[in-house]
């Protein structure tokens, strides 16, 4: 049994446990990272799981990941490099699209054909949306304060929250209209907050898209808009809410984090389960493996959600009952799933104009708001949605290294898909079943489709669970809502990466801001380490 | 109606029916005397192409001379301050050249054929210096800008689409070689250079295949995401690399109204090009040996790396005590990098010896009104960005 000691151990080497892990690195600590898989990366990753086509087989697009994180990391020089969507489309049965477009006035002209009025609302739309970006965009930095607490430091935080919230930097100070506005818009479904701008079915199912993906609310489910503004407020170099592919697949992120964290003399090591937090005197003193090995360290932060910390690794006798009664309860659904497919040449999509660049980035079928709430009916039901929303791309239409000149990557996530499937649960062949349910949906709307395919793999939210660690298969770590939002995230009284035992931390996506391959979670617990251990921060993050 | 010829207002490059063609958004600009594209599509994707797929530019408008004659080895050797004794047939040089006074006049290419032949590409005409500095030196001249058509073919998958072209075997070019090819019956001769500080090529040929070399080249580059790329995508790239552009970070000596803003070699980072211990006398050499030896230089050319997201264009710099000490002169926010970075010139000792407590006060246009923004900033070295595959032999191919 090997003994081991390091200042910091991080458990897990996803994005957020490579963040902070680089960051502390880079303050000067010794880290190592544990990580149960044998690859790194977990659920930014690309793997070769047929040869010759890279699959980004869980979270696939990029935009949320914190330019300042980028920035401080350096992951250019390890490689990273995000390419930007063309546009994105929706698919009709009528053999017509709608579509929008990396340039603005092309997203206008391509509404006007279907509704005059929403064209014009669009403008209307993008302002107020972006104006809740920026109201938003400095909180996702900050520790969110304690409000219930008298130190200074809360109540010098919770001003400077609200100081945001009236958003004086960016914006120049809201009146109470605008006030208001933001307030609804935490707390509407998307589909009250689209019918306030347009009139037809497609602009509105187009952009609805974005409130439902990865999270177990339907369109009509209060706080959905919520959802859309975390898809949002990302940005590639400025276009704020723009989406892009990280050129060699997701993995490059995580890899690009690994070669930062190595450069700075950290390390990660995979194949090493953690599977009990080490405790003495209500401290947290180290960690035990699968393997049988203990580490010990002066620092210990979690990347697991706040399920899998609290009620798998570590012991429940050494933690308040209230604290795990929250934790019980944390919301933590999943209700997506993905279908990674190798093809043999590009699937032609006859509703898209050949080379129009609506089709370069993502694509949908779903046409009005009801199909999309009949498609979450389904998964309440606890079943697959027999009409599903996809969110489908082509990577390699934009990328060069997922596969061969000619063949192509394509990824497709699929709303909504249940953790717990009626009847008897998942089994290989309800698995398959699934993968081929959605395969004959993608082949109505492309003739040569299922010709094309070489191989695919599927993922369900069990698959989610028990091989990249995400809690019944939820992408956030935790749903998306108010109630699980900012100083209540994970669980009120721990917003703030800390937990109940003294050295031990949170850096995943159940954290404030919450998921979506930000970063941000990762960088902002490191700073409360480095706090902690009276090390001063440096970058352009803090 | 005839036009009338001796009437000449812009010229179009013998690529502008492909250009045009390809352009979404119908932005030109002017280019030594050219209509070109500053955009095809959106700028952003267009950089993006250089940095992830293949990037097509037009670069005809660029001034190309040919210098022949039994004295061309040692012409070229006195015109630029590098020492090209040594350099070898079909390889390609990066120069300066100066006045007498040792005041950079440009910047530019060296394309030695033999010691009979060469062939200068470079930004500001020279057709006149040429000749003036030509005395007593057996060499013709040719203006080849109007007679050559240039493409620049650059970015990881470069290679690849060149050689689905017909370019065999260019993977084993190393960076500043050059190779003759015959490509669908026609010469295009071939170089590993460019000006996006990436794995890339630049391809020479005849006007009358040019429409063909496009057509070929975009075919070759279809998977390989290929696009067309225009002047801003370019400036982009190029302040990456820390390629300095003339009459942008530097007044050429000739195109200087006012004698001060005149600037040597050591004022804009390319000392490194004078070779002093050069055998033979070369424009300028007394002067840059006087002002290497009493260390006068006034100014320097150095990069920045600012604080924040907002481009420092146009931006003025101070120390600490808010005095002036100098002026960007490019600026850009990097998609690759994620750094907010700059080229400046700067009053020495600031950038020399003092690199710290420099700030660049910069106006951010935000719905007509300027937000005023303080932005520390630090000396880096000028050339950000430079990936591994740029110099790599042989260069990566994707199959």
């Amino acid at each position: 049994m090997a003994k081991n000691t390091h200042d910091v151990i991080v458990i897990g080497a996803g994005h957020n446990g490579l963040t902070a892990a680089s960051y502390m690195a880079k303050a000067g600590l010794d880290v190592v990272v544990l990580e149960k898989n044998e690859w790194i990366g977990g659920a930014a990753v690309s793997r070769e799981l047929y040869p010759g086509w890279k699959y980004s087989n869980c979270s696939y697009v990029c935009s949320l990941l914190r330019p300042e994180i980028m920035r401080d990391l350096e992951l250019y020089k390890y490689g990273l490099q995000i390419i930007p969507y063309e546009g994105s489309a929706t698919m009709m049965r009528n053999g017509d699209y709608y579509a929008h477009y990396h340039d603005h006035d092309m997203t206008i002209n391509s509404i006007r054909r279907h509704s005059h009025k929403d064209a014009e609302a669009y403008e209307r739309y993008s302002r107020d949306v972006l104006r809740q970006c920026k109201i938003i965009k400095p909180l996702l930095k900050m520790t969110p304060p304690d409000l219930t607490s008298f130190k200074p430091k809360d109540l010098f935080g919770a001003l400077e929250f609200a100081k945001h919230f009236a958003a004086k930097d960016e914006l120049g100070g809201l009146g109470e209209k605008e006030i208001y506005d933001t307030i609804r818009f935490y707390t509407m479904s998307i589909r009250d907050y689209l019918d306030e701008y347009f009139e037809s079915d497609i602009t509105k199912a187009h952009l609805a898209g974005s409130a439902i993906i990865g999270t177990a609310l339907g369109p009509c489910s209060p706080g959905s808009a919520y959802v859309l503004l975390h898809h949002y407020m990302g940005e590639v170099d400025g276009s704020v809410g723009a989406w892009g592919y990280s050129r060699g697949g997701m993995g490059s992120i995580t890899k690009a984090m690994t070669g930062c964290l190595n450069a700075h003399g950290g390390e990660v090591k995979p194949d090493n389960e953690v599977v009990n937090v080490i405790t003495k005197n209500g401290r947290a003193i180290g960690v035990a493996t699968k393997k049988g090995d203990e580490y010990y360290a002066k620092k210990i932060v979690s990347n697991l959600d706040v399920k899998r910390t609290f009620l798998k690794i570590t012991e429940e006798s050494s933690l308040p009952g209230e604290f795990v009664e929250r934790v019980k309860n944390f919301k933590i659904r999943g209700s997506s799933g993905k279908l990674n497919i190798a093809l043999d040449g590009l699937p032609e999509f006859p509703c898209i104009p050949e080379g129009d660049p609506g089709g370069g980035g993502d694509m949908h079928f779903t046409e009005t708001i009801e199909e999309m709430e009949g498609a979450y009916d389904d998964w309440k039901r606890g079943e697959w949605s027999r009409n599903p929303y996809v969110d489908m791309c082509i990577p390699s239409k934009s990328d060069p290294t997922m596969a061969a000149p000619g063949k192509h990557y394509m990824s497709v996530f699929i709303q909504y898909v249940p953790f717990n499937l009626a009847n008897g649960g998942w089994n290989e062949e309800r698995k398959q079943e699934f993968g081929r349910h959605i395969v004959d949906c993608i082949a109505e709307f492309s003739p040569n489709f299922k010709d094309l395919i070489n191989h695919y793999e599927v993922r369900t939210p069990l698959e989610l669970d028990n091989e990249v660690g995400l809690t019944e298969g939820n992408i956030f770590q935790g749903e998306l809502t108010m109630d699980q939002l900012m100083f209540n995230r994970p669980v009120p009284g721990y917003a703030q990466y800390r937990t109940p035992l003294k050295n031990m931390y949170m850096c995943s996506s159940s954290t404030h801001p919450g998921g979506g391959v930000m970063g941000a979670p990762g960088a902002n617990a490191a700073r409360e380490v480095l706090i902690d251990m009276n090390i001063p921060q440096k970058g352009n993050y803090y | 109606m005839n036009r009338d010829l001796r009437f000449t207002a812009l010229k179009k490059t013998p690529f502008h029916s492909r250009t045009s063609l390809a352009s979404r958004t119908n932005k030109y600009y002017n280019w030594n005397g050219f209509t070109v594209p500053t955009e095809y599509s959106t700028t952003e994707l267009e950089y993006t192409a250089a940095r992830n797929g293949t990037s097509v530019m037009d670069l005809t408008p660029m001034c190309k001379y040919m210098i022949n004659g039994s004295d061309a080895n040692k012409f070229v050797d006195y015109l630029v301050t590098r020492d090209l004794s040594q350099m070898e047939d079909n390889t390609v040089a990066y120069i300066i050249w100066c006045n007498e006074d040792g005041k950079v006049m440009d910047d530019g290419t060296i394309f030695k054929f033999s010691n009979t032949k060469f062939m200068l590409c470079c930004a500001v005409k020279s057709y006149n210096w040429l000749h003036d500095s030509a005395e007593g030196f057996d060499v013709s001249f040719e203006d080849a800008t109007d007679t050559t058509a240039a493409l620049a073919i650059q970015g990881p998958t470069s290679c690849s689409t060149l050689k689905n072209y017909g370019a065999d075997d260019l993977e084993l070019l190393k960076p500043f070689g050059m190779k003759q090819y015959n490509i669908n019956g026609y010469d295009v001769l071939i170089s590993r250079t460019g000006f996006t500080g990436d794995l890339g090529y630049e391809l020479w040929t005849d006007p009358a295949n040019a429409e063909n070399m496009w057509d070929s080249i975009m075919e070759a580059g279809k998977e390989l995401k290929i696009r067309p790329f225009g002047m801003h995508a370019l400036e982009m790239t190029r302040i990456e690399a820390g390629f300095i552009q003339t009459n942008t970070d530097f007044m050429a000596a000739e195109d200087s109204l006012r004698p001060v803003r005149m600037r040597s070699p050591y004022e804009i980072g390319m000392g490194w090009l004078v070779h002093l211990n050069k055998e033979s006398y070369f424009v300028g050499k007394r002067a840059l040996k006087k002002e290497k030896e009493t260390g006068n230089s006034e100014r320097c050319l150095v990069g920045l790396d600012i604080d924040g997201d907002k481009p420092a264009v146009g931006s003025v710099i101070y120390n600490e005590k808010k005095e002036d000490i100098g002026i960007v002169t490019a600026a850009m926010w990097s998609p690759t990098m994620k750094r907010n970075v700059a080229l400046a010139s700067l009053k020495r000792p600031y950038g020399i010896k003092i690199k710290e407590n420099i700030f660049a006060e910069i106006y951010h246009p935000e719905e007509l009104e300027y937000k005023k923004i303080w932005a520390k900033c630090k000396v880096v070295k000028r050339q950000f960005f430079s990936p591994e595959r740029r110099n790599k032999v042989p260069a990566d191919l994707y199959e």
